[in-house]
C-alpha cells in the first residue's frame, strides 16, 4: 500500500496539467467572490474571469516547448494540447467579452456564469491533453455539466427551458454511449490509456478484427460525434443553439466543439489508427452528411442564429473532413480551422448580441433590412465575418478550408475535397442572403437601440482583425498549428 | 522604383479605397474626385509599363517582384510574385485606363451612398489588377475571388429593379467555378510535390513544365475551363452575364464588360492552356463549337432584344466568342487578334454602356421603341455613338475590325477552318442588331415630344468619351503600337501550348500595312527554328 502511494506520487506531475489548474483555481476563488458580492453585480467578475483566463494563457505560453506528462500517462501537456488550450482560451474571452451588457439588457446579471464559462474551458482543456479515456471522459464531462447549466440560463425563458432540458437529456444519452464504448474497448484491450489500446490493437489481426473492438468503436464515435454535431446526431444543435444565451451559442459552436474534435482526433488516431481502414469511409460518409444536411437546412431558415446553428453544423462537417484525411495537413488543418472558426463565428454572433433587442425577438432577415446603412460599421464587421464564413479570401475561412482541402487532396480523397468545395458554394447562398438585407433592401428600422457596448464592441473588432489576420498573414499561425502534431 | 511598380500600382487604389473611408460621408464630389485623382495616379504610374520597349524583344515577365508569403513548410508555400509580359500588360493598361473613364461617369448617375460606391470602385481595381499581374496561382486566386465582393455589392446595391437575383446569381455562379478550381489547383501542387519537383509556391511558371498524365489533365483542364469559361462568358454558362448587366449600374458594366469578362479569356490564355497542353487538344474541337454557338447565339438573341442594355449585353456574348475562336486557334494571328480583340471589346463595348448610360440618365428607360430620331436633338452624341457602333461592328479603320479580322484570319489558318466560316456570319449579324438598333434609336422622325428636349452631351460627358474615341482609331489605323509587344509574348505563349516553335503564315493585313512585313519577318525567324 505504501508503496503503490509512492508510485502514484512519483507519477504526479503539476506542470502537466499547469494550465487547468490554474484556471480551476481562479474559478473557485470567483464562486466565492461571486457568493459575497453584491446581487446584480458582475462587472468585477468578467474582469477577473478575463484575467483568469490571460494568466492561464501566460502559464499555457511558458509551457510551449516543454512537452510535460504525468499522473501515469493520464494527462500530456503536448503542443496539440496546448494549441487547443490557446482556442478555449480565445473562445472564453471573446464570450466573457460579449456577455455583460448582455446578461444585463436580459436581466439575468448572475456572476456564476462566467465561473461556468471557466470551468467549462477547464473541462475542454482537460479532454484535450487527456491521454487515457478517464481523463477524457473527467473532462467532457465537466464541460458539459457547466454548459448544460449555460444553456438554460435564462430560466424565465421558454426557449432557454428547451434548449438546457434538451441538451442535458440528449447529452446524458450519449455519454452513455461514450462510457459504454469505452467500457468495450477496454474490455478488448484491457487498459484506457490511449497509447496502450493502440499497442494491444495492433499487436494481432485477432484482437483488432474483435467485433467488441469495432462496436466499441462506434460507440465512442457516437459519443463524440454528438458533442460535435455531426450528422446523423445533430437534431438537438439547431434548438439548443437557438434557445441558449446568444454568448453562450457562440462558446458552445467554438469552444467545446473543439475539444470534442480534440479528444476524437486523439482517440482516433492514437488508439485506433490500426483500425483507420475500418473508420475512415464511415467518417468520409458522415462529413458529406454533415456538410449537406447543415448547409441545406441553413438555405431554408430566416431566423439569422438558427441559420448560423445549421451552418456551425456544416462547419463541422468541413473539419471531420481534415480528420477523414488522417494525414499531418489534414489534421493540423483541423486545428487551424477550428482557431478560424472561433474567430469568424463568435465575430458573427457578437454583432447579433449588439443588433438583439431584449428576449431577441429580432433576429430575423426581415429585422436586419438596411442594418448595414444605418449601423455601417457593425455592417462591414458582420460582413467581413461572413465573408469568412462562406470562405471567401482573403479571410480566415478561406485559408481555414484551403488548408483542410489541401489535407483531403494530398491524402488522395478528391471527391470529398470536391464535394466540400460544391457545399460551401451552397453556403454562399445563405450567407449572402443576409447582406442582402442588410444591405440591398431599405431599412424598416432605425436601430436606435443600439448601443455600442464597448466589451461587445471589443470583442467584434477583435474578432474581425483575427479574422483579416489570419487570411492576409496565414503563415506563422498555420506553423504553428503545423508543430501542434502529436 | 521601377522593381516594385506592380505592387504599388496594384495597391495604390486600396490606399485611396482607405483615403475615401476616411472622409465624411456626405462629401459627395470631394469622395468622386478622390476616387477620380486616385484612379488617375493609378494610370500614371502604369503608363511606363506601356512605353517600356522591353516587351517588343522578350517574351518573359518583366517588372517581376517576389516574396514569401505563406510558408508552412512541406504542407505548402505561397509566394507573392508578381510579373507582367506583353499580353497582360495590355490587359493591365485597359484596367488602369477603363477605371478613370468609369468613375468619371458616375459623376451623376450615383447619388446614394456615394462614399461606398467609390470605395468599391477602388477595391475592386485592386483585385483586377492583381488577378492580371499574380504569377502564383494562390494569388491569383485571392484576387480572383475578391473581385467578386465590390462587383456583388455594385449591382446589388447600386443596380437595377432585379439587382438582388442578379447580383447574387453573379456570385454564386462565378464562386462555384472558381471553387472547383481551387480544387484543381491544390490537386496539382500535391501532384508536383508529392512526384519530387522542385516547385517555388505555387508559380505558374513551374507548373508550366509539369508533365501530368493526359487523362488527368483533362479532369484539371475542365475544371480551370469550367471556371473560366463561366467568366468569359461561354456558351451555355453565360446566363448571368444578361442580368448582371443589365441591372448593374453603368460604371459597374462597363467595369464588368471591359475588364473583368477578360479575366476569363486571359485565364484561359495564362492558365488553363499552357498548363494541360495535352487536354486542351483533346477538347478543343468541342471548346471551338462552344465559342461559335456563343457567337451566333449571343448575335441572334441581341437581335430580338428591346432593351438597349441587354442587347448590349448579348453582343459581349457574341464578341467574347470571337476571342474565344482567335485564342483556339493557336497560331500567332489568331491569338494576337484575341488579346488585341480584348482591349478593343474593352473600349467599344465600354464606350456602348456608357453610351446606354447617358440616355438612361436622360430619360430612365433604355426600351428602344421608347426612342427614335434622337440624332436631331442629340447631334454630337449622335457622331459618337455612330463611331462606336461601327467599332463595335468591325468597320475598317476602327479597332474592331482589327482584331475581328485576325481572329477569323487565324482561325482560317487553324485545323477549325469550318468553325471560322461559320463564325463569319457573326460579323454579319452583329451588323444587323447594331446597326437596326442604331437607326431605330436615331434614326427616323422625333416623334416621342419627351425626346424632344433631351441635352446633347455635356463636357463632362465629352470628357469620358475622348479617350475612348481615340483608341478607337488608334488601334484601327496603327494597330503595330500594341501587336508588337505582345507578339513575343504571345509566340512563346504558342510555343509553350503546343511545344514547338509556331507556324506563322506570312500574310498582309488591308489596313494595317506595316503587319504584314513584322509578320514576314517573324515567320521567317520562326521558320529556322521550327524546322
Amino acid at each position: 500500500m505504501e508503496n503503490l502511494v509512492q508510485t502514484a506520487m512519483q507519477n504526479v506531475n503539476f506542470a502537466a496539467i499547469m494550465p487547468s489548474l490554474v484556471l480551476a483555481c481562479f474559478g473557485m476563488a470567483l464562486l466565492l467572490i461571486v457568493v459575497f458580492s453584491r446581487r446584480g453585480a458582475t462587472l468585477h467578475v468578467a474582469g477577473l474571469s478575463l484575467l483568469a483566463l490571460l494568466t492561464t494563457a501566460y502559464v499555457a505560453f511558458t509551457g510551449w516547448n516543454n512537452l510535460q506528462t504525468g499522473f501515469a500517462g493520464h494527462v500530456v501537456l503536448d503542443k496539440f494540447s496546448l494549441f487547443f488550450t490557446f482556442i478555449f482560451l480565445i473562445a472564453a474571452a471573446l464570450t466573457i467579452l460579449m456577455s455583460d451588457s448582455y446578461l444585463k439588457r436580459e436581466g439575468y446579471p448572475v456572476g456564476e456564469y462566467y465561473v461556468l464559462i471557466l470551468f467549462c474551458t477547464v473541462g475542454a482543456m482537460v479532454m484535450a491533453s487527456g491521454t487515457d479515456m478517464m481523463t477524457i471522459f473527467v473532462g467532457l464531462e465537466v464541460l458539459s455539466l457547466s454548459l448544460y447549466v449555460l444553456a438554460g440560463f435564462f430560466r424565465g425563458q421558454l426557449r432557454s427551458n428547451e434548449a438546457g432540458l434538451k441538451y442535458f437529456l440528449l447529452g446524458a444519452f450519449s455519454t452513455g454511449f461514450l462510457l459504454y464504448g469505452m467500457a468495450l474497448i477496454y474490455g478488448v484491450t484491457g487498459t484506457t490509456n490511449l497509447v496502450e489500446i493502440n499497442q494491444v490493437l495492433s499487436s494481432g489481426s485477432a484482437i483488432s478484427a474483435n467485433p467488441m473492438a469495432l462496436v466499441g468503436m462506434l460507440l465512442l464515435a457516437t459519443g463524440f460525434l454528438f458533442k460535435i454535431a455531426i450528422a446523423p446526431f445533430h437534431m438537438w444543435a439547431p434548438d439548443v443553439y437557438q434557445g441558449a444565451p446568444t454568448p453562450i451559442t457562440a462558446f458552445m459552436s467554438a469552444g467545446p466543439k473543439a475539444a470534442a474534435f480534440a479528444a476524437l482526433m486523439r482517440i482516433f488516431l492514437v488508439s485506433l489508427g490500426s483500425l483507420q481502414g475500418t473508420w475512415e469511409g464511415a467518417l468520409w460518409v458522415l462529413a458529406v452528411l454533415t456538410m449537406v444536411t447543415g448547409n441545406f437546412i441553413a438555405l431554408n431558415q430566416r431566423d439569422i442564429k438558427r441559420m448560423l446553428a445549421y451552418s456551425s453544423i456544416a462547419h463541422a462537417g468541413y473539419a471531420l473532413v481534415g480528420l477523414v484525411a488522417a494525414n499531418e495537413i489534414g489534421i493540423s488543418g483541423v486545428l487551424y480551422y477550428m482557431l478560424a472558426y472561433t474567430f469568424m463565428n463568435i465575430g458573427a454572433f457578437a454583432v447579433l448580441v449588439l443588433a438583439g433587442k431584449k428576449g431577441e425577438e429580432n433576429l430575423t432577415l426581415d429585422g436586419f433590412a438596411g442594418f448595414g446603412y444605418k449601423r455601417p460599421l457593425l455592417g462591414v464587421l458582420l460582413s467581413i465575418c461572413l465573408f469568412s464564413l462562406m470562405g471567401v479570401p482573403p479571410t480566415a475561412g478561406f485559408t481555414g478550408k484551403f488548408y483542410i482541402f489541401a489535407g483531403a487532396l494530398d491524402a488522395g480523397y478528391v471527391w470529398l475535397a470536391i464535394l466540400g468545395v460544391l457545399n460551401s458554394a451552397v453556403s454562399l447562398y445563405y450567407y449572402l442572403r443576409v447582406m442582402v438585407f442588410m444591405y440591398f433592401k431599405d431599412p424598416q428600422e432605425e436601430f436606435d437601440w443600439i448601443q455600442l457596448k464597448p466589451g461587445v464592441t471589443i470583442c467584434v473588432v477583435l474578432s474581425v482583425i483575427a479574422v483579416l489576420y489570419l487570411g492576409i498573414l496565414p503563415g506563422g499561425v498555420m506553423s504553428l498549428a503545423k508543430l501542434a502534431l502529436f | 522604383m521601377s522593381e516594385h511598380l506592380l505592387s504599388l500600382m496594384t495597391f495604390f487604389p486600396i490606399l485611396g479605397m482607405f483615403i475615401v473611408l476616411l472622409l465624411p460621408r456626405n462629401a459627395g464630389g470631394l469622395l468622386k474626385s478622390v476616387a477620380l485623382v486616385v484612379s488617375l495616379i493609378t494610370f500614371v504610374i502604369s503608363l511606363p509599363l506601356a512605353l517600356d520597349p522591353v516587351f517588343k524583344t522578350s517574351a518573359g515577365m518583366h517588372y517581376t517582384e517576389f516574396a514569401e508569403w505563406i510558408s508552412v513548410g512541406k504542407y505548402f508555400t505561397m509566394n507573392y510574385s508578381l510579373g507582367v509580359d506583353g499580353i497582360s500588360l495590355w490587359l493591365v493598361m485597359l484596367t488602369t485606363f477603363i477605371m478613370p473613364i468609369a468613375i468619371l461617369s458616375t459623376w451623376q448617375a450615383v447619388t446614394k451612398h456615394v462614399k461606398a460606391y467609390m470605395a468599391m470602385m477602388l477595391l475592386l481595381e485592386t483585385a483586377m489588377l492583381g488577378a492580371f499581374v499574380s504569377l502564383d496561382l494562390f494569388l491569383f486566386y485571392i484576387f480572383w475571388e475578391l473581385m467578386l465582393i465590390p462587383m456583388y455589392f455594385m449591382i446589388g446595391i447600386w443596380g437595377g429593379a432585379n439587382r438582388i437575383y442578379a447580383a447574387v446569381k453573379f456570385f454564386i455562379y462565378t464562386a462555384v467555378g472558381s471553387l472547383l478550381m481551387l480544387v484543381a489547383i491544390l490537386f496539382i501542387y500535391y501532384q508536383a510535390v508529392n512526384s519530387g519537383m522542385d516547385i517555388s509556391g505555387f508559380s505558374v511558371t513551374d507548373f508550366y513544365n509539369l508533365s501530368l498524365d493526359p487523362q488527368l489533365q483533362r479532369w484539371l483542364f475542365l475544371a480551370f475551363a469550367f471556371s473560366f469559361a463561366i467568366k468569359v462568358p461561354m456558351f451555355p454558362v453565360h446566363t448571368w452575364l444578361p442580368d448582371a448587366h443589365t441591372e448593374a449600374p453603368t460604371a459597374g458594366s462597363v467595369i464588368l464588360a471591359a475588364v473583368m469578362l477578360k479575366m476569363g479569356t486571359y485565364g484561359y490564355l495564362r492558365f488553363a492552356m499552357p498548363l494541360f497542353p495535352e487536354a486542351l487538344r483533346y477538347y478543343l474541337p468541342y471548346l471551338t463549337a462552344l465559342a461559335v454557338i456563343g457567337i451566333i447565339y449571343g448575335a441572334l438573341v441581341a437581335m430580338m432584344q428591346k432593351d438597349v442594355k441587354k442587347l448590349v449585353a448579348y453582343s459581349s456574348v457574341s464578341h467574347l466568342g470571337f476571342v474565344m475562336l482567335g485564342i483556339f486557334a493557336l497560331n500567332t494571328v489568331g491569338v494576337s487578334g484575341a488579346v488585341l480583340q480584348m482591349i478593343n471589346h474593352g473600349i467599344s463595348t465600354g464606350a456602348l454602356f456608357l453610351i446606354v448610360g447617358f440616355i438612361y440618365e436622360r430619360r430612365h428607360t433604355r426600351l428602344i421603341s421608347e426612342f427614335g430620331g434622337l440624332s436631331t436633338s442629340m447631334p454630337v452624341f449622335a457622331v459618337i455613338f455612330m463611331i462606336v457602333t461601327l467599332s463595335s461592328i468591325g468597320l475598317p479603320g476602327t479597332n474592331g475590325f482589327v482584331g475581328e479580322f485576325m481572329i477569323l484570319m487565324g482561325a482560317f489558318q487553324g485545323e477549325l477552318r469550318w468553325f471560322a466560316v461559320l463564325a463569319t456570319s457573326g460579323v454579319i449579324l452583329a451588323a444587323v442588331y447594331m446597326l437596326w438598333m442604331f437607326q431605330r434609336v436615331m434614326f427616323g422622325k422625333l416623334d416621342n415630344p419627351k425626346n424632344r428636349d433631351l441635352k446633347d452631351l455635356s463636357l463632362r460627358e465629352l470628357c469620358v468619351m475622348a479617350p475612348l474615341l481615340v483608341f478607337i482609331f488608334w488601334i484601327g489605323v496603327c494597330p503595330n503600337t500594341f501587336l508588337d509587344k505582345m507578339t513575343p509574348a504571345v509566340d512563346h505563349m504558342i510555343e509553350q501550348i503546343s511545344g514547338k516553335k509556331p507556324i506563322v503564315v506570312p500574310q498582309v493585313l488591308p489596313a494595317t500595312p506595316g503587319q504584314g512585313h513584322a509578320a514576314h519577318i517573324q515567320a521567317v525567324e520562326h521558320g529556322e527554328h521550327h524546322e
